[in-house]
């Protein structure tokens, strides 16, 4: 047994290591370090860089602009990009419609959109939830009804995150209502946002932030030719894209960097003896778990990927594994910092917009509200244990 | 034994609670979050009105002489409807003024407080203190015959609200209270996680006036740390049964799979351990109230406070992590109570002391036993 990267492997991280120091802008990284809201512009200038050198989309066939890495390198180039602090590349284009269409797309749709997607010409959202449907997807309602050669819509989508900076939404609509399964008569839509009879409204979450909306489609029309493989399969596209090998989903190098970030912040907060609390025990403790939980995370995502590397299979219920523990170290983070800044977490933002006020430590506590969100959405937590329970257990 | 509230407590608990249903719902309170002093005067009144600004002062100067017991339904009724005007952060220094202060200073200042026509803040924390009220970096030096203070108390709830502010400084003699006019100091006003109205308080050779004994202010902080800790632990248990009694009707309401998610055994489970959490919260924060109120001495009154305050923190913690995930993406919303009710019980959670100060405050009471 050796858990360690090969010489090959290291030399491979310290290149995407170098690499990104010497590439990533200077104010993202702040930015990213602060916690401060990413505009639209600060997310695509990332994904343009990496588009540039050819690194934004490594998972596709090299054909169509994929570098050609197996699992591990992959996984390195994540995890470095998190640990550096690189603003997250917008899932919704690269990892989801990209896939998609390389699996069901027609010749026409790939050339259409994929090269679109890579260079961040077009920014995609995703149209799942529904108001009524969110564990239970397959209940969904919108509708699209096919007229000639278009098909015109009528529903509602909800939880869309960041639907306020997109071109497009790939959407699963019901086509057929009469299907004797809800899994059936489901088609998966590509529509462009600025289709007449679409409205956006934010939704605000507890925070105060405006990340996701409500997307309401009244009568829009699309054309056929925008329909992802058949119609009446957008259940089979809309599986594969669920379980799409997500190797990040632990988000690893992302969570290291904080808890270092975290220890440093915790060096400087007094605890209640006048010593840092980084000192307290009790505040160690906590702190130490994590980051025992993280590196258990560490080692048990390596191991699916050696796994995977060996067998060539992708992986199954352990993603969920991934999502689980993933999620709940970066809420426990929040938290923790939260804790170190004591009772100054407690102000939020000036009242009068006056100076003089620590916009960092103001951050911490709607962070760690906001963080909540981790184990509510991409398939709730619970919804991840009932996967690993049918799937891996067999219940 | 006997758990139940007395015919009058009870009958002012369902006053508040009567009143804040019909004029502090939801939408009502959003519009004064929203407005630009983040609290409502006309609310204010109606608070004197019911008698609650008068309730632990003492009757002599026109209070019920009420204790931390008879707090208890109003604080749970402020929880549950999450009151952002400064009640208890007035009422706390009002007390506090009621133990320590002089004849006259009483004589100046409660009769308006209860009127409801004063409202105080007590200005304790310190930026290098964190829940450490002794440790005091704030100084008083005397000036002919009052006293001069220099520091920067933090955080400070209910203070762009007041009129005046007790203050915790240190003098040659040790930790001492004084009141100081509020416009006399520069404040830096802030909006809070849980919605309320704060500000770091700059003193700058600042004007005041001593409030008890000098250098022996200690017991009367450490007593109103305790009193402003049983209100807390109260007022928690008010959210955290809104929190249950929202998720228990989210759960009978919201329909996944064709049936209410809350038949999922998976949800259920976890719903009682909410309503346990709650119960047991309900039962520190009586212990914590009845010993603030009828402890046979501070040691005693500490101890009780600080275990309430374990649970309840806790309790807090749990309860609105687990409202807010049962709910789903509908608990992340805006527009949901229970993400406002999230936000507050967060802050409650550390709100005079988190979990781990109360623990080692417990167990530093039991080691000097």
């Amino acid at each position: 047994m050796d858990l360690n990267y090969s010489k090959e492997e290291l030399a491979f991280r310290d290149e995407v290591r170098g690499w990104i120091a010497e590439n990533l802008p200077q104010d993202l990284r702040d930015k990213v370090a602060n916690y401060e809201e990413l505009s639209k512009e600060d997310l695509l200038r990332w994904h343009r860089i990496l588009a540039k050198k050819g690194w934004v989309a490594p998972h596709w066939p090299v054909e169509w602009g994929g570098t050609g890495w197996g699992v591990v390198e992959r996984y390195i180039f994540e995890e470095e990009c998190g640990y550096a602090g690189a603003p997250p590349l917008v899932p919704f284009g690269l990892m989801m419609c990209g896939p998609v269409l390389l699996r069901f797309g027609t010749e026409a749709q790939k050339k259409r959109f994929l090269p679109r997607i890579y260079n961040g010409d077009d920014f995609w959202c995703q149209g799942y939830s529904e108001p009524g449907s969110g564990s239970d997807l397959a209940s969904l309602k919108t509708r699209a009804e096919r007229r000639g050669d278009r098909y015109i819509v009528n529903g509602q989508k909800i939880w869309t995150t960041l639907g306020h900076y997109a071109d497009w939404i790939f959407c699963l609509v019901r086509t057929d209502a009469n299907a004797a399964k809800k899994q059936e008569g489901i088609s998966f839509l590509l529509i462009d946002m600025k289709s007449p009879g679409i409205t956006v409204r934010p939704l605000i979450l507890m925070d105060g932030g405006h990340e996701v909306n409500e997307v309401f489609f009244d009568d829009v029309e699309v054309p056929v030719e925008n329909l992802v493989y058949e119609e009446g399969k957008g259940w089979t596209v809309a599986k594969y894209l669920l379980g799409y090998e997500r190797l990040n989903t632990g988000r690893i190098g992302a969570s290291k960097r904080e808890l270092a970030r975290l220890k440093e912040f915790a060096a400087r907060q007094p605890g209640d003896d006048g010593r840092p609390i980084l000192e307290d025990p009790r505040f160690r403790d906590k702190l130490t778990r994590v980051e025992v939980e993280l590196a258990a995370l560490e080692i048990t995502n390596l191991r699916f990927l050696d796994r995977m590397r060996r067998t060539g299979q992708p992986p199954g219920a352990e993603v969920s594994l991934l999502k689980i523990k993933g999620t709940e170290i970066q809420q426990a983070i929040t938290e923790l910092f939260m804790q170190a800044a004591g009772p100054l977490a407690r102000a939020v933002r000036p009242a009068d917009g006056a100076a003089g006020f620590d916009r960092f430590t103001g951050v911490l506590a709607p962070r760690y509200c906001n963080f909540r969100k981790t184990t509510i959405y991409a398939g709730s937590n619970e919804i991840q244990r009932n996967i690993i329970a049918k799937m891996t257990l067999g219940l | 034994m006997n758990f139940d509230y007395s015919e009058e407590q009870q009958l002012l608990a369902d006053a508040v609670r009567r009143y804040l249903a019909k004029d502090y719902g939801f939408e009502a309170r959003k519009k004064i979050v929203a407005s630009p002093e983040g609290w409502s005067e006309a609310v204010w009144r109606q608070l004197a009105e019911l008698g609650l600004t008068g309730l632990p002062i003492p009757a002599e100067y026109g209070g019920f002489g009420g204790g931390a017991v008879d707090m208890i339904g109003p604080m749970e009724a402020a929880g549950e409807a999450l009151l952002v005007e400064p009640y208890a952060a007035t009422m706390v220094a009002a007390r506090l003024l009621a133990r320590a202060g002089s004849e006259a200073q009483k004589r100046a200042i409660l009769p308006q407080v209860v009127e409801g026509r004063l409202r105080l803040a007590f200005a304790c924390l310190e930026r290098g203190a964190r829940h450490d009220l002794s440790r005091i970096g704030t100084r008083a030096r005397r000036a002919g015959d009052g006293w001069r203070l220099s520091g920067e108390k933090v955080a400070v709830v209910g203070a762009p609200a007041a009129a005046r502010l007790v203050v915790s400084a240190r003098t040659e003699k040790g930790a001492s209270l004084f009141l100081v006019e509020a416009g006399e100091t520069k404040q830096r006003p802030c909006v809070t996680l849980d919605e309320m109205r704060a500000a770091d308080v700059l003193l700058e050779d600042t004007r005041a006036e001593l409030l008890g004994a000098e250098g022996e202010a200690m017991p009367w902080i450490e007593e109103a740390a305790d009193f402003a800790t049983a209100l807390v632990c109260a007022e928690a248990v008010g959210a955290m049964k809104y929190a249950c009694d929202a998720t228990l009707e989210y759960l009978k309401t919201r329909k996944q799979f064709g049936v209410p998610i809350g038949s999922f055994q998976a949800l259920q489970h976890r719903m009682v351990d909410m309503v346990i959490a709650t119960e047991q919260a309900r039962s520190m924060a009586c212990l914590a109230a009845s010993k603030v109120d009828g402890a046979a001495d501070a040691c005693e009154r500490a101890r009780a406070v600080s275990a309430a305050k374990i649970k309840i923190s806790d309790a807090a913690r749990h309860v609105s992590q687990e409202s807010v995930q049962l709910h789903g993406g509908m608990g992340m919303s805006e527009e949901m109570k229970v993400s406002h009710t999230f936000r507050r019980l967060t802050v409650i959670a550390g709100e005079w002391g988190d979990a781990e100060h109360h623990l080692a405050r417990f167990a530093a009471l039991e080691a000097a036993r």
